[in-house]
């Protein structure tokens, strides 16, 4: 049933229980981003190292299960991970949503919240963190 | 409980599946479905005399003029206003409120003087005054919210001190409290207050009248009460609107026109600028037509007495919380579950074809107050049955079970 894969246990395990949540040192780069049109919102804290790999990512947030758990598998799935490797991550996720564009790596847990492209008007849950995460990129990657 | 069921036949919208499911339509607060006596009127004016209204000479356009202007009665009697040309045609009640807002208030109102709001307003009868004081400095106070979610009145006497305007809704689309719109006209006009009253979720399902409320301003919108989208009105008393400047300039408002200035029309066609929304207001013509037909009384006892039914069977629910727990309420529900957001919740309903809200309801300010970021809403109107309710809170301990919880 259609409910079933969007609800996949997974992503109510990460609901739950979000992995990297919490706060970073004042001093990191931080992003905040809300839903205005149902409130959900997301900060978002990043550090990169001097070879551009993520070395540490929390977020914290209140929202929907589906932009929850996206958040939290967004973070496992880019932490440790070099910059070029995260942008490859972005945008093949947003893709799994889109439908558009292409998908360039494995994304791992994160199909788990493929089940979102059916139901249109969830795809902006499943992207809060990731439209922070981009962000936060561009914003870093200038400096 | 009485039983209104037999009108569900005039609303073949309701007649059809979402999802596999018969669809249960309980976003009534949003906007309400439409009979075919209000489709067929707006169908029979664009088949049959589709034109302007107040000036061509023809056949078409006197016809059209008539059943214009006859609407505009129709809505006058059904809120007991005195006189028909009180009744403004707006777009919404948002525009009619802003009417009041661009108008009335930056004629009358200087810096200084305050206007008293209460927490429990919709956006829109918030941000039209947030607007004004960037231009005038007026103070804005607010009447504040008890946690059974109705207004606190014990202090009203001192909130009204150097107040000029009273804007409050009649029944919150949120709480659902019905406010004693009438005890706070009375203190108002006392301390030399005007008062607006936000009728945009009240005229739908009670009897309304302005002459025993005795407000100055009264704002509501067609379209949640069977009526087309597109069509509001703001009633206010023939005095009040003679002294207000115009809203929008152009045709159709004005006496006299020369290269420099102009002398307005009287109401309230003063306030009518440009082709008005005339399919919309006859097919509010018609909708009022069809309520009256049901009975106001009507429909409010079955709200009451559905709204009271649902509000039990919700809370058989384990961790379901109601907000606004007023005696006098209509049967607009908000409400959440224990570790199921609202927006997860109104997924999962639309999977078995219920049709609810989740969101803020464009009450961000009473939300914080709650301290909480969204709701879940169900509210019901007079063609809803009890067994939708029972449907609903099957679906809603399915969400709790999905979720991993015991129901």
């Amino acid at each position: 049933m259609s409910l079933d894969a969007l609800y996949q246990e997974i992503i109510l395990e990460h609901y739950k229980n979000p992995r990297n949540f919490g706060k970073l040192d004042e001093s990191r780069a931080k992003a905040h981003y809300e839903n205005p049109s149902c409130g959900d919102q997301i900060d978002l804290q990043i550090v990169l190292n001097d070879d551009m790999v993520v070395e540490d990512i929390r977020f914290q947030g209140r929202g929907c299960a589906i932009s929850q758990a996206s958040a939290s598998l967004m973070t496992e799935a880019v932490k440790g991970k070099p910059l070029d490797e995260v942008q490859k991550i972005i945008e093949s996720f947003t893709s799994l949503m889109t439908g558009e564009g292409e998908i360039t790596v494995e994304l791992g847990d994160l199909e788990a919240l493929e089940g979102v492209k059916k139901f249109p008007v969830r795809v902006k849950c499943a992207m809060l963190g990731w439209t922070a995460l981009k962000s936060l990129l561009e914003r870093e990657t200038k400096s | 409980m009485i039983d209104l069921s037999r009108y569900r036949k005039d609303f073949p919208i309701l007649n059809q599946t979402v999802k596999g499911r018969p669809l249960i339509y309980l976003d009534n607060a949003a906007t309400a479905q439409k009979p075919l006596q209000v489709i067929g009127t707006v169908d029979q004016y664009y088949r049959e005399y589709n034109s302007n209204v107040h000036r061509g000479l023809h056949t078409l356009s006197e016809r059209a003029t008539r059943a214009y202007e006859k609407a505009r009665e129709k809505v006058a009697r059904f809120i007991h206003a005195p006189r028909s040309e009180e009744v403004i045609f707006t777009r919404n009640t948002t525009e009619s409120i802003n009417l009041v807002a661009y108008t009335w208030a930056r004629k009358f109102l200087k810096a200084g003087d305050a206007i008293l709001l209460t927490e429990m307003e919709h956006h829109s009868n918030l941000v039209p005054w947030h607007l004004l004081r960037e231009e005038k400095s007026i103070e804005l106070r607010f009447i504040p919210v008890t946690p059974r979610g109705e207004l606190d009145l014990q202090h009203l006497k001192q909130l009204l001190d150097g107040v000029r305007l009273v804007s409050v809704t009649h029944m919150s689309n949120v709480l659902g409290t019905i406010n004693p719109v009438e005890v706070i006209t009375e203190e108002a006009h006392a301390a030399g207050a005007k008062v607006l009253i936000d009728g945009a979720q009240a005229v739908p399902h009670m009897p309304v009248n302005v002459q025993d409320i005795d407000c100055d301003f009264y704002a509501f919108s067609g379209h949640k009460m069977c009526g087309p989208t597109g069509v509001g009105v703001l009633w206010a008393r023939a005095e009040i609107l003679r002294d207000m400047p115009p809203f929008l300039g152009g045709g159709e408002m004005i006496h006299e026109v020369h290269l420099n200035h102009s002398d307005y029309a009287d109401i309230p066609n003063k306030f009518e600028a440009g082709t008005p929304n005339i399919a919309q207001a006859i097919g509010l013509g018609a909708a009022v037509d069809y309520l009256s037909r049901v009975g106001m009384e009507n429909i409010l006892q079955h709200e009451q007495e559905i709204g009271a039914l649902a509000i039990e069977k919700l809370k058989s629910i384990k961790g379901l919380r109601i907000f606004g727990e007023s005696e006098k309420r209509g049967a607009a529900i908000s409400f959440e579950i224990e570790g199921v957001h609202p927006h997860d919740i109104a997924t999962i309903l639309d999977e078995q074809g219920i049709a609810i809200r989740a969101g803020h309801h464009c009450a961000q300010p009473l939300m914080r107050k709650f301290n909480v970021q969204s709701t879940a809403r169900a509210s019901f109107y007079f063609y809803n049955v009890p067994e939708e309710i029972d449907i609903l809170v099957d679906a809603l301990k399915t969400a709790k079970r999905l979720f991993g919880y015991v129901t």
